[in-house]
């Protein structure tokens, strides 16, 4: 016999009149390695079909899914209910902008902080359709992979101090970011500009290095080392600014 | 009633519609994209393996150039595409790589020296060119005759749709995200614009464009069990269908990828094969060989699905409480290569179903993933029958794969198209002016607020989660990879029945705001239509091509069926009309694929005047001119050097 689960549920509907934010109550039976994207898809079938939440890809790959389960934040389609007790506790990502009950608006959130470290890469050089692609040396192209495999997730800000209390600052995610174009040598940015974007409060300078938000990613990013390397380079550039050495 | 005026509505903001996005907005018109879901999260961003360009950087792709890529195309279509689109692909896709990694994709590259890899399943060392180190590299994909396929590592779609993004917000292109295109404004065989509902809070908005463009990816999810993420609901499809105008292309060809996981039905890419993956069966003995001598487990996908089911059906698969399946063995390719190069497949594995690929046999089997068909193009991209609505990616039917697309050729295609279609987007859109036709704005609105009163109010009492199972239980039974003409019959039957049915659907909660289930219903009726269009489609195809396969007319026919199915939804009609075309001028002669057996039945008419055909046939199928004039894309017979 499986178990029955007893799924607590933050609801609440801005758009409805009168709603206050609450817990409901759902009653699921378990079934061989169901994971939450099921189980709740099953619960909004059955038993609430006005319940809001988001997947997409159902894979653990596009970072739609993330939610506070049983008090961590995480994602939420490969969270099998084996791995929870009897009673499940979902609630929406905190700091986002809530658009309903398990749903919220981490889309806009990470436009803005991709158009604040513009991120992008900043280049002069044109591209020549017909020149051979500058080259790279692989090992480099591994290790600028390995900050890009962020999936926007949001669990890191959700789980970051800082940002509950300071909402400018950019989070794990936002500097893992600048950690990704940093390194990246068709970026051309100069010092001072790098300098501009990561010593600030919503930089490097926000942030307390207890790192909640290394032991939440669900994609295991190395932001440790990517936290480490920004700082590393920042007090480079500050003995430059300083007018202490030339490199 | 809202309204925002734009030159460009891109509907649909993954890789195909980001790169019409950034082609147009170079060109300083207004921009504006919609998509169900943030950019990024866009089923593009789920692309794992990697994409098909004939680089030729990789030792083991030396040699290799555009002709060969396409004859590849060409064959794993089954003679079902157009050749010159294949071709106008081919040779654009070196320059769509090298751009990407100019917009920052983090490619892997050549390393010079010995490497050891598999070839065959067999560990074998090569030496990788010094002269070439550091230029993009490529893996082994399945229906290919080089190693072509561009990666990084086994996130290529995620990597590049985020340098893609990155481009879009650098350019500062709007999106409007959580919006979802219900109708599109048209009058007199022009589009004008579309009308939207807001999944946020539920809002009506009301977007006029001079040109605009369907981007919106494919419609796995009507099979219900697919590698396909939720949002691939077919909506883009069901937009073109329903002006009745527009006609839908071989909605019968529908992939189904050879390593689906069992049980939750996540893919596992191609690239676990290239890299030297072997299937078993539940001896643990591999088969493939057996069936396929040549290309073994890298056949097409058409192929090793159905030798997989094959050898179920002779009894050899593994039991499980989910239904048979085989393995998956990536034992031999060791850690280091499980948790670098294909990561995620060890991550998918690890979290979903508990197997650690490292030491033990992933549970596979054929599953839905690919939509070959879609919304009817010419080869600018631009619909049949319709002015200023262009569709381009997953969704459209260009036409260079036929009834079957090679792995790594999708991918590359929604940046190549989204490059050269983008092109063709800019120029219309320049040369036309806005049209601010309020009143019928109104009109396609009301018909939208009445269907949303109807389902709130109305007196109906089916539930639409309920026609959405019986939707995907219809084609996953009925129209699966293999088809006959009684299976046939029985789904077209279901599925006729399901579509009167979906007009009595009734949501049960008035939820304000987006409400989830009124979201859903407001999408059964293209759902239910589209499916009997693949079944009908099906059913009169009485041959087999590529991914649609006839247990009953195991032959490829190209004496009768050496064209593309085009059908249509007459507005008030209670039943698709089906229309036939000339595939394209041909270069290639229809021949033997080199894998998966079978008959060919010859063709009754020579090439030279089938090809004398194409134009004006295409062109009473609805087809708009295109910019350039029909096959001068196609050099004749660069294959033959190729060869
Ligand atoms: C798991 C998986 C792995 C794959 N791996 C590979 C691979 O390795 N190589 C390869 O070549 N191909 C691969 N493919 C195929 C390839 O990824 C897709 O064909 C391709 O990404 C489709 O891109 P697209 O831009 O056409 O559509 P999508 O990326 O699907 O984007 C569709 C967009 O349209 C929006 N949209 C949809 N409907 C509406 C509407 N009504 N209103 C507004 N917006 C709407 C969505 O929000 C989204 O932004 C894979 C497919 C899957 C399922
Ligand atoms: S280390 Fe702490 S403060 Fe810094 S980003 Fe991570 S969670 Fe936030
Ligand atoms: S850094 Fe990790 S936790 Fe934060 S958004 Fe990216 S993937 Fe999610
Ligand atoms: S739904 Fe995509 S990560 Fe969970």
């Amino acid at each position: 016999m499986g178990r029955t689960l007893n799924c607590k549920i933050f609801r609440y509907n801005p758009t409805k009149e009168n709603d206050k934010p609450h817990i409901d109550t759902f009653y699921l039976e378990e079934t061989p390695r169901l994971n939450l994207f099921t189980a709740l898809s099953k619960i909004r079938e059955e038993q609430a079909p006005d319940l809001m939440f988001d997947f997409v890809c159902r894979a653990g790959i596009c970072g739609s899914c993330g939610m506070v389960i049983n008090g961590r934040p995480t994602l939420a389609c490969r969270t099998l209910t084996s791995d929870l007790p009897d009673t499940i506790e979902l609630f929406p990502l905190p700091f986002f902008k809530l658009l309903g009950d398990l749903s919220v608006d981490t889309g806009i959130w990470f436009r803005d902080m991709a158009e604040r470290v513009e991120s992008w890469i900043h280049t002069e050089t044109k591209f020549d359709p017909i020149a051979e692609e500058e080259r790279m040396n692989n090992t480099l192209a591994n290790e600028i992979y390995e900050s890009e495999r962020c999936i926007e997730c949001g669990c890191c800000i959700a789980g970051c101090a800082t940002a509950q209390v300071f909402p400018e600052f950019l989070g794990a995610a936002g500097l893992n970011r600048i950690g990704r174009f940093l390194i990246d040598p068709r970026d051309q940015r100069g010092n001072e500009e790098w300098f501009e974007l990561i010593s600030t409060d919503e930089g490097i300078f926000g942030c307390f290095g207890m790192m909640a938000c290394d032991d939440v990613c669900p994609k295991d990013l190395p932001l440790l080392e990517v936290f480490a390397h920004i700082r590393q380079k920042m007090t480079g550039m500050t003995l430059k600014t300083l007018g202490g050495f030339k490199s | 009633m809202k309204v925002i005026a734009t030159d460009v509505l891109i509907i649909g903001a993954g890789l195909a519609g980001e790169r019409v996005a950034i082609a147009t907005a170079k060109e300083d018109l207004d921009v504006i994209m919609l998509s169900l879901v943030p950019p990024r999260r866009s089923h593009s961003a789920a692309a794992q393996g990697g994409m098909q360009a004939s680089l030729g950087n990789s030792i083991m792709g030396k040699g290799d150039n555009p002709t060969i890529h396409w004859l590849d195309t060409v064959r794993g279509s089954d003679w079902g595409c157009d050749q010159e689109v294949a071709r106008i692909f081919v040779d654009n896709a070196p320059i769509a790589m090298r751009e990407m990694a100019h917009y920052g994709v983090p490619w892997n590259r050549v390393v010079g020296g010995p490497q050891d890899v598999f070839i065959k399943s067999k560990k074998t060392r090569i030496e990788e060119d010094y002269e070439k180190e550091g230029l993009i590299t490529a893996r082994a994909f399945g229906g290919t005759a080089k190693w072509r396929t561009c990666y990084t590592a086994d996130g290529t779609g995620h990597t590049v749709l985020y340098a893609m993004d990155n481009m879009a917000v650098q350019l500062g292109i709007d999106v409007h995200d959580r919006m979802e295109a219900m109708r599109l404004i048209h009058d007199n065989g022009r589009c004008l614009g579309a009308v939207t509902r807001s999944l946020r809070d539920g809002e009506i908005v009301v977007y006029l464009s001079k040109s605009t463009v369907l981007a919106t990816g494919g419609y796995g999810r009507l099979y219900g069990i697919s590698t396909n993420a939720v949002i691939n609901e077919g909506t883009g499809s069901w937009l073109a269908l329903q002006t009745g105008i527009v006609p839908l292309a071989n909605m019968e060809a529908v992939q189904f990828h050879p390593t689906g996981i069992v049980p939750t039905d996540i893919l596992v890419t191609e690239g676990c094969r290239g890299d030297g993956g072997t299937l078993l069966d539940v001896d643990e003995y591999r088969f493939m060989p057996d069936y396929e001598p040549e290309k073994q487990e890298l056949a097409s996908r058409d192929v090793v699905s159905r030798r997989m089911m094959e050898h179920i059906k002779k009894g050899k698969g593994v039991k499980s409480p989910y239904g048979d399946h085989l393995w998956l063995d990536l034992r031999h390719l060791g850690e280091e290569h499980l948790k670098t190069k294909l990561r995620e497949v060890y991550d998918i594995c690890m979290y979903f179903i508990g197997v650690n690929p490292i030491k033990e046999l992933v549970p596979v089997r054929p599953t839905q993933h690919y939509s070959m068909g879609g919304i009817r193009v010419n080869k600018d991209g631009h619909a049949y029958g319709m002015k200023g609505l262009f569709a381009v990616g997953e969704v459209a039917n260009w036409d260079m794969h036929g009834f079957n697309r090679l792995g790594g050729n999708s991918l590359a295609e929604t940046v190549v198209a989204g490059m050269i279609v983008g092109k063709c987007v800019a120029e219309y859109t320049k040369n036309t002016s806005l049209k601010t036709d309020v009143a019928l704005a109104e009109t396609f609105t009301q018909k939208e607020l009445d269907k949303i009163t109807q389902l709130l109010n109305g007196s109906g009492n089916e539930n639409v989660y309920q026609l959405e199972n019986e939707i995907a239980d219809a084609l996953h039974h009925n129209v699966g990879i293999f088809r006959n003409g009684g299976e046939l019959d029985e789904g077209v039957a279901k599925l006729k029945e399901v579509v009167k049915r979906t007009k009595n659907v009734k949501v049960r909660t008035s939820s304000s705001g987006m409400n989830p289930e009124l979201s859903s219903a407001l999408r059964i009726e293209g759902k239910a239509k589209q499916a009997l269009i693949i079944a009908m489609g099906a059913l009169n195809r009485t041959e087999s091509r590529g991914a649609h396969y006839r247990e009953d007319y195991p032959a490829r026919d190209d004496a009768n069926w050496l064209n593309r199915t085009l059908s249509r939804w007459p507005e008030g009609a209670e039943e698709p009309v089906f229309d036939y075309e000339l595939v394209g001028v041909l270069d290639l002669p229809p021949g033997d694929r080199g894998y998966g057996g079978g008959e060919q039945i010859p063709m009754k008419i020579d090439l030279e005047e089938y090809n004398n055909r194409v134009d004006q046939d295409q062109t009473v199928k609805g087809r708009l001119k295109p910019v350039e004039s029909t096959g001068i894309r196609l050099p004749k017979e660069a294959w033959k050097e190729a060869e």
